[in-house]
């Protein structure tokens, strides 16, 4: 008789050991939060395409929403854990992920690192709470992978700022209280808190996207928007103080693609130990343990690298370069178990019922999102060789 | 009541979805054999606790009896939010009885100053005996409110809607009381990642039997008044018989039952 097959294919090479046990209690308590409260019902959510509110004050209350950060109602959890954190997320949906990411390492740090401390009191512990929710515009419809070529502008006028742009691909755009806008001024790039009922604001939610249709991505229309010198963050000074905040959201993914990746894998084992065909369970074929096995080791070696970064972070001496071999080589390695679990389910595979394709559209926009493969291939290089090739 | 002094009393089981055995050399759990998690009978008595303190202001102790892995139960509860954890734990304990548990239990519990109510869940998934909890009230002289689906407390008096298979009662009585509590009696919350980062700062008094005035020559499988002398795994389920309807099922199927005696 078979045994049936392992519950949780990071077992394989006892990732857990390499873990502290209260790192494994935040990993767990999650879990099972997720298991209960965000994983019934994904699939809907993804169909239907719309965000759950109501879950959004619930990971509040768990202490989820920018839970590495401390003070101001944040948990404060290590870098290691905050990562799991982001894997357990992930193996729900992408875009619960982002949704996350978004809050807690782009609006909620960029307050955090560059407000004033009358912006921290004012936003941080509501959007803790989940109370409020936050959102970072840099991207514009022609300003990319290059923010640096960005159009939006703050100008001064008498004390206050005036300003006028349009960003785009903007993830919790539409549900969002407060949005961190970086904008061009005399002196730089500069970033603003701007309330989103400000005078001249306006969310439009993408319509039809093929990809974190959980999550929510909106194109923000910034005309004539007057702002008191109060809602600039005081501390962040050129492109360096978004491309930092990127930084930190980048490393939560790098755990993030684990936790996709290894949904669709648990699926998949699941999946093909009890489907027959010629008279025995598919996992019984050596093609298909091919597939099983090269896709267990590839997932083992992304949470190895990724619990490897986290422990450079713990120490303060990870590299942004490091961020981008984990996120170009977990993201592509997701995708591509993603992908291939999706062939070991057949038919069924292309549809909502399993979470292989779901997972592997959806970290199409992870691939992209937070510096695309490309840009991080050449960050890579930059690094090996001292030649920069962007441009 | 100002505020209140709850304790209550967990146990660390093997987790239902794991295959759970008996040693073969003495018959006792075999614990390294399952997963341990914390009863969930016993998160349901954490819950009512916090509940009350939640109402009432006050503290919540937890109370475990078992080996170190025990400490796992302990922190889901102080994570849960639980205040302070007192563990038993002594390796002369090992194969102990329902009445030498209650005793060591009770020992433990008569440590803690000004006790009002102690909480404790019905039965254990493992040993399923049942009875720890009026066993304690006995010792303790206390008055005990078991089966219970809903508790409340007003002022120095405790009521309890008690449900057993013969219907619901409605029980009160005066503080400090022990209660027990059934699943029907709420959903426990998730430690949440604050209550988890908190638990480790929260005091864990570990008391051996030394402590509670306990000789060990009272407790432990040797001298315990139960014991389990065999134990088998139930035999696997046959294949059953299978009727082909041909116009006759019903009659069939009651031949069937009357041959097995069940009709
Ligand atoms: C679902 C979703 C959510 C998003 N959320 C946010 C958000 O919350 N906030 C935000 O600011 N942005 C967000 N983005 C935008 C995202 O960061 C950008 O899409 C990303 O930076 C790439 O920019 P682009 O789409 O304009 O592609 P482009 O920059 O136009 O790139 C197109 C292609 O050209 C390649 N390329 C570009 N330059 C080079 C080069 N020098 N060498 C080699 N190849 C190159 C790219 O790698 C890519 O393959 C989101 C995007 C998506 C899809």
């Amino acid at each position: 008789m078979a045994r049936p097959p392992m519950p949780d294919p990071l077992a394989l090479l006892d990732i857990d050991s390499l873990l502290t046990e209260e790192e494994r209690e935040i990993q767990r308590g999650l879990a099972d939060f997720l298991d209960a409260r965000a994983r019934p019902g994904v699939a809907d959510r993804f169909e239907r395409g719309v965000f759950d509110r109501d879950l959004a004050r619930e990971l509040g209350a768990f202490g989820v929403l920018g839970m590495h950060l401390t003070g101001y109602g944040c948990a404060g959890l290590g870098p290691v854990a905050y990562g799991l954190a982001c894997l357990e997320l992930e193996s729900v949906d992408s875009g619960l992920r982002s949704f996350v990411s978004v809050q807690g390492s782009l609006s909620m740090f960029s307050i955090w690192r560059y407000g004033s401390e009358e912006q921290k009191r004012e936003w941080l512990p509501r959007l803790a709470a989940g109370e409020a929710v936050g959102c970072f515009a840099l991207t514009e419809p022609d300003a990319g992978s290059d923010p640096a070529a960005m159009r939006t502008r703050a100008v001064r006028d008498g004390s206050d700022w005036v300003l006028t742009g349009t960003k785009t691909w903007i993830t919790n755009g539409g549900i969002a209280d407060v949005a961190t806008v970086w904008a061009r001024t005399e002196d730089g790039v500069r970033g603003f808190l701007v309330p989103t009922t400000a005078r001249g604001f306006r969310a439009v939610d993408v319509p039809a996207k093929l990809s974190l249709r959980a999550s929510v991505t909106s194109e923000l229309v910034l005309e004539d928007v007057r702002l008191p010198d109060t809602a600039r963050l005081p501390h962040a000074e050129g492109l360096g103080a978004p491309l930092s905040c990127l930084n930190e959201a980048r490393f939560g993914i790098v755990f993030g693609a684990v936790g996709a990746a290894r949904d669709c894998l648990r699926t998949t084992l699941d999946y093909a130990s009890t489907r027959e065909q010629f008279g025995r369970p598919i996992a019984g074929f050596q093609l298909t343990q091919a597939k099983l096995a090269d896709m267990a080791v590839s997932l083992g070696g992304c949470a190895l690298l990724a619990v490897h970064l986290g422990r450079l972070k713990e120490r303060d001496r990870l590299r942004p370069e490091q961020v981008s071999a984990g996120k170009l080589n977990n993201v592509r390695e997701a995708i591509g178990i993603a992908r291939e679990c999706r062939t070991v389910l057949g038919a069924n595979g292309v549809t909502l019922d399993y979470s292989p394709l779901r997972h592997a559209n959806n970290l199409e926009s992870v691939l992209t999102y937070e510096g695309t493969a490309e840009v991080h291939t050449l960050t890579i290089g930059r690094a090996l060789t001292g030649i920069a090739a962007f441009r | 009541m100002e505020t209140m002094n709850i304790v209550v009393l967990i146990k660390q089981v093997p987790d239902t979805w794991s295959e759970r055995k008996l040693t073969d050399t003495d018959h006792t759990l075999d614990r390294d054999a399952a997963d341990a998690v914390i009863d969930e009978i016993n998160e349901r008595a954490v819950e009512e606790a916090l509940l009350l303190k939640e109402a009432h202001g006050g503290k919540v102790t937890v109370v475990s009896m078992g080996p170190d892995r025990a400490t796992d139960a302990i922190r889901k509860a102080l994570s849960m939010g639980a205040d302070e954890a007192v563990h038993i734990s002594d390796a002369a304990l090992h194969g102990s009885d329902t009445i030498q548990t209650a005793k060591v239990l009770a020992s433990a519990i008569r440590t803690i100053e000004g006790v009002d109510l102690v909480v404790a869940g019905n039965e254990a998934t493992d040993g399923r005996a049942g009875a720890i909890p009026a066993m304690l009230a006995e010792l303790l002289g206390l008055p005990q409110l078991t089966h219970a689906r809903r508790v409340e407390v007003e002022g120095t008096e405790v009521r309890v809607e008690r449900e057993t298979e013969d219907g619901i009662t409605h029980l009160a009585a005066e503080l400090p009381a022990v209660v027990s509590v059934g699943e029907k009696i709420n959903e426990p919350r998730y430690p949440s990642f604050k209550g988890i980062m908190a638990a480790k700062k929260k005091p864990v008094t570990t008391l051996g039997l030394g402590d509670l005035g306990i000789d060990p020559s009272e407790v432990g499988l040797a001298a315990a008044f139960t014991s389990v002398v065999e134990s088998a795994p139930k035999p696997p389920r046959g294949a059953g018989e299978r009727v082909e309807d041909q116009g006759d099922g019903g009659v069939r199927i009651v031949e069937y039952l009357a041959a097995q005696k069940l009709v």
